[in-house]
């Protein structure tokens, strides 16, 4: 399985260079050319969709994080372990809910005659329907919250007591205790859990298609692979690995390996 | 450190408002899929039962969920091989490259959806191999190996190595150890690993879209093609209810398996 999957990684690697006849449009294996490295960089529609890309994923990981960071505070120090046990139930639930049926459900919350015109009707203002870019980055926040919220719950559960103690009785008030030992102790599991934000945001195409109509890196992929134009989407392709195993490298050396 | 009045009825209003959140569309949803309307607006006009008998008869529907089904069963038993045999060689023998593997073993997961997809449709169509349900498998077990993977591994580097070596000391050959003693106690682990990776697959589509082919299709393929058909929204409301019901499922035996800790791991 291995082999298979980083065989095709190469094969991947490989076809962004074939070279695709102009007239026929027909797809030549193992005929070299630069051709697509050619038309990613020379038309600018591709620089525009890979930055926004990159700009909501990250949005979209400083949402969760913020979203996430309270209630896993919460659970983790506050809640009776009791209310710990209905909270992590309560947040594996819609985890464990399809993907589709998430966003299926966001598309009716927000499209025309929805939810949120029902609720804004009073106020005379109506829904902003679909295709708001917006509503990209709230959806996708929505739907990998609770992939932020479990590392960081158990983050902050395996930070010791005495640790908070020690740091109070020599004088540090809560604020200063949280900034300079919880926030340093519990990071990298906020970016173990950032790996699926981001990481989940940079590969998605099905939720910009249904509801935005701003167009993401995998739009561009998935839309070239199936039109045929592998060369194009191949070299496209190699954008999120080359971000993505970066942001491994620097995760790993964070310590976010050992909070997965 | 205590943490003060106002900040924990502020943590407590946080903790509320993200629960609402994260609930409020799935509410909306098992709503609607009472909804006697045709058109989806809010609020609903009634209360029906009758597009679940018309979902029920669907007979694309049927066909997908058969689908769905298969492929899920085909992608959980190669993964927890796989998986199975891969925790047991990193956590057992010493070898070149162990290290290694265990940083590619995060990959599958790790590099987006999109990526698995093109890398496997481009090596399908170079290969000649054609798509339908053994691509679809394929696909999935590419991250459902992980799953397994990780769930081995994180069980075997808690399971003592004593109870093995006694078995071998008691005249017991490497496979029986293996099958009498290892595999039991993974037994929990498969369970649970091999659940997370079937609720996996049964939920994919960014891969599975690029590895299905035209003829197959499965449940969140049709729930995709259906959406974007204004006449069938009511019978997609039913499947997104069943598929909401069903999703506790999982939930409630990972809790039985881990007795309310932890339970398994991504």
């Amino acid at each position: 399985m291995i082999v298979a999957y980083f065989g095709s990684l190469a094969i991947l690697l490989l076809s962004a260079f074939w070279e695709k006849d102009a007239f026929t449009g027909r797809v030549e294996p193992f005929v070299w050319s630069l051709d697509a490295f050619d038309d990613l960089i020379t038309n600018t529609v591709y620089r525009t969709i890979a930055l926004r890309t990159i700009a909501i994923a990250v949005l979209v990981t400083l949402t969760d994080a913020l979203l996430a960071f309270p209630i896993a505070y919460y659970m983790a120090r506050v809640a009776s372990p009791r209310m710990r046990g209905v909270l992590t139930v309560a947040i594996l639930m819609p985890l464990w809910a399809a993907y589709l049926v998430k966003v299926y459900a966001w598309r009716t919350i927000l499209q025309g005659n929805g939810f949120i015109e029902w609720m804004l009707e009073p106020f005379g203002a109506s829904a902003p329907g679909l295709g708001q870019i917006l509503n990209s980055w709230l959806v996708l926040s929505y739907l990998w919250l609770p992939y932020m919220i479990l590392p960081i719950y158990a983050g902050l559960e395996r930070i010791p007591g005495s640790l908070l103690e020690a740091s109070s009785d020599l004088g540090a008030r809560s604020g200063t205790t949280f900034r300079r030992v919880v926030v340093p102790l519990v990071f990298p599991s906020l970016v173990a859990g950032s790996i699926f934000t981001f990481s989940l945001t940079l590969g998605d195409y099905i939720t910009p298609d249904l509801v935005s109509d701003a167009k993401f890196i995998g739009n561009v992929i998935y839309d070239n692979s199936s039109l045929g134009n592998v060369p194009l989407a191949a070299a496209y392709s190699l954008l999120p690995i080359v971000i993505m195993i970066g942001y491994l490298l620097v995760a790993r050396r964070l310590g976010a390996f050992e909070s997965l | 450190m205590a943490e003060s009045r106002w900040v924990r009825i502020g943590l407590r209003i946080a903790t509320g408002g993200v629960l609402v959140f994260l609930y409020l569309p799935l509410v909306i949803l098992v709503i609607y899929a009472f909804n006697p309307s045709r058109l989806q607006a809010w609020p609903p006009t009634g209360f029906t039962f009758d597009w679940f008998a018309e979902a029920a008869a669907n007979p694309a529907i049927r066909r997908a969920l058969g689908n769905s089904l298969l492929a899920g069963i085909g992608a959980t038993s190669v993964a927890l091989v796989l998986g199975t045999a891969a925790a047991l060689a990193v956590q057992r023998f010493a070898f070149f490259g162990r290290h290694t593997v265990s940083f590619l073993f995060v990959l599958p997961i790790a590099l987006p959806g999109v990526v698995t997809g093109i890398a496997l449709r481009t090596t399908f169509q170079t290969a000649g191999i054609s798509f339908g349900l053994g691509t679809i498998i394929v696909g999935h077990a590419t991250f459902c190996v992980v799953i397994a993977y990780n769930n081995v591994i994180a069980r075997l580097r808690r399971l003592p190595r004593t109870p093995e070596e006694a078995s071998a000391d008691l005249g017991a050959d490497t496979w029986t150890t293996f099958r009498r003693v290892t595999l039991p106690g993974m037994g929990t682990a498969l369970l649970s690993g091999g659940l997370l990776a079937f609720a996996l697959s049964f939920d994919e589509i960014i891969v599975t879209n690029f590895t299905a082919g035209p003829g197959t299709q499965t449940i969140p393929m049709w729930i995709f093609a259906a959406i974007q058909r204004p006449t069938e929204l009511p019978v997609v409301n039913v499947v997104a209810f069943v598929l909401i019901l069903v999703s506790t499922v999982p939930v409630y035996l990972a809790q039985r398996i881990s007795n309310g800790a932890g339970g398994s791991r991504i």
